[in-house]
């Protein structure tokens, strides 16, 4: 496996190994945050699905309901509305603003439902008669609507989370199956190559002092040998200044034994 | 990541629906028609005459083309007519959300969201 993903194009330098080491904590650390990460939205994202699955029930039956007081209101007003509140709307009276919510770091809208109090419309259906169940019928599907888009809100979130999620495992995965295995290859490469250049290093020292070592014995050998010379030259010399002093005995010693005759002390 | 600004505009919702589902969700206030000169409804009603291509285009239209859109709407039995392009819909904004009909009561087995939950969870 750790072969198989190869290693960085780095030199096999003191420098890069510490780089790669500290890389290598850094994918750690990056690698356990990124896992937890992924654990916190995965229940977020469990919660929802299970609120999605409910929200649509009671949609269900919601829309049930409303369908049944629209039913009413055919029946009240004695004909078809459709085409006349098709024609009427103008301006939406209900509409929703996002909000955002904070998840690990992902942001979720939330849909809110608001009514435009200013903007009345359909303002004369059903004025001829049935007002009343016109008035019920747009409550109720005020509500339902409501319901609507508090599901529309989780689906929202839920189609999010779920794209952030196979983002996160993605980089979780990469950064264990990848990103470790290869630094860690880089390091033991680097490893290796230290090592051997150590060796290397360490051979060739110890070559350049057996070679000093030789270099210094053959240099005192000389020095010895040099010395002998001198000496025997000295010992030469030596005894034909003897004979020469022999020759000349009639100088007086200044600094010798002998007292001098004007000096007071 | 869907950006902040993309969906502070978004304040409508829109429908795709039968003639009692449209006026029903009408009723509640959700009808919008832009100003003219190029007036757009945020409603579209289906009948049996309606052909797929004009609903698909609408679906286009609403998903794609205008950023005002919060959530669509959109009866599942119409939803079940253009499948495919509400199975690869795959957008965040707007949320697009099957509803069901009077005639079509609903069934979960169809919704391409609960179809991804049941995926995700390999039931």
């Amino acid at each position: 496996m750790s072969g198989a993903v190869g290693r960085e194009a780095v030199f096999p330098t003191r420098q890069s190994l510490g780089l790669m080491k500290s890389k290598l904590k850094g994918a750690e650390i990056g690698h356990s945050l990124l896992k937890r990460k992924s654990e916190a939205l995965t229940k977020r994202f469990r919660e929802i699905t299970r609120r999605i699955d409910e929200a649509k029930q009671k949609m269900g039956r919601v829309m049930q309901i409303a369908a049944f007081s629209l039913a009413e209101v055919s029946y009240a007003v004695g004909g078809e509305i459709g085409y006349q509140v098709q024609e009427s709307a103008k301006q939406a009276r209900f509409r929703v603003r996002a909000k955002q919510e904070n998840v690990s770091g992902v942001f979720l809208p939330h849909f809110e439902s608001y009514t435009e109090d200013s903007i009345n419309d359909f303002g004369l259906t059903g004025l001829g008669k049935g007002g009343q169940q016109v008035q019920r019928c747009r409550e109720t599907y005020a509500r339902a609507v409501e319901t609507l888009v508090e599901l529309a809100s989780l689906q929202t979130a839920f189609v999010i989370l779920d794209e952030v999620i196979k983002v996160v495992n993605r980089r979780v995965n990469a950064i264990e199956h990848v990103i470790i295995p290869r630094t860690e290859n880089t390091i033991k490469y680097i490893n290796s190559e230290l090592d051997e250049l150590d060796r290397e290093e360490f051979y060739r020292l110890k070559k350049v002092s057996n070679k000093k070592q030789e270099d210094t014995a053959a240099a005192d050998r000389e020095i010895q040998a040099a010395r002998e010379r001198e000496a025997e030259k000295q010992l030469t010399s030596g005894k034909e200044k003897e004979a020469k002093e022999k020759e000349t005995p009639d100088v007086p010693d200044v600094l010798g034994e002998q007292e001098d005759t004007d000096v007071i002390f | 990541m869907a950006s902040a600004v993309a969906y502070k505009e978004r304040q409508f919702l829109a429908v795709i629906g039968d003639e009692d589902s449209v006026t029903g969700l009408l009723l509640a206030g959700i009808g919008h028609v832009t100003d003219p000169p190029d007036a757009q409804r945020n409603f579209l009603v289906v009948d049996a005459k309606t052909e797929n291509s004009t609903i698909e285009k609408a679906f286009q239209n609403f998903t794609r083309e205008r950023n005002d859109i919060a959530v669509l709407l959109i009866n599942q039995h119409i939803a079940e007519r253009i499948r495919h392009a509400v199975d690869s819909y795959s957008e965040a904004f707007p949320a697009v959300l099957e509803i069901p009909s009077k005639d079509h009561p609903y069934d979960p087995e169809k919704d391409s969201v609960l179809k991804r939950v049941r995926r995700l969870f390999g039931e």
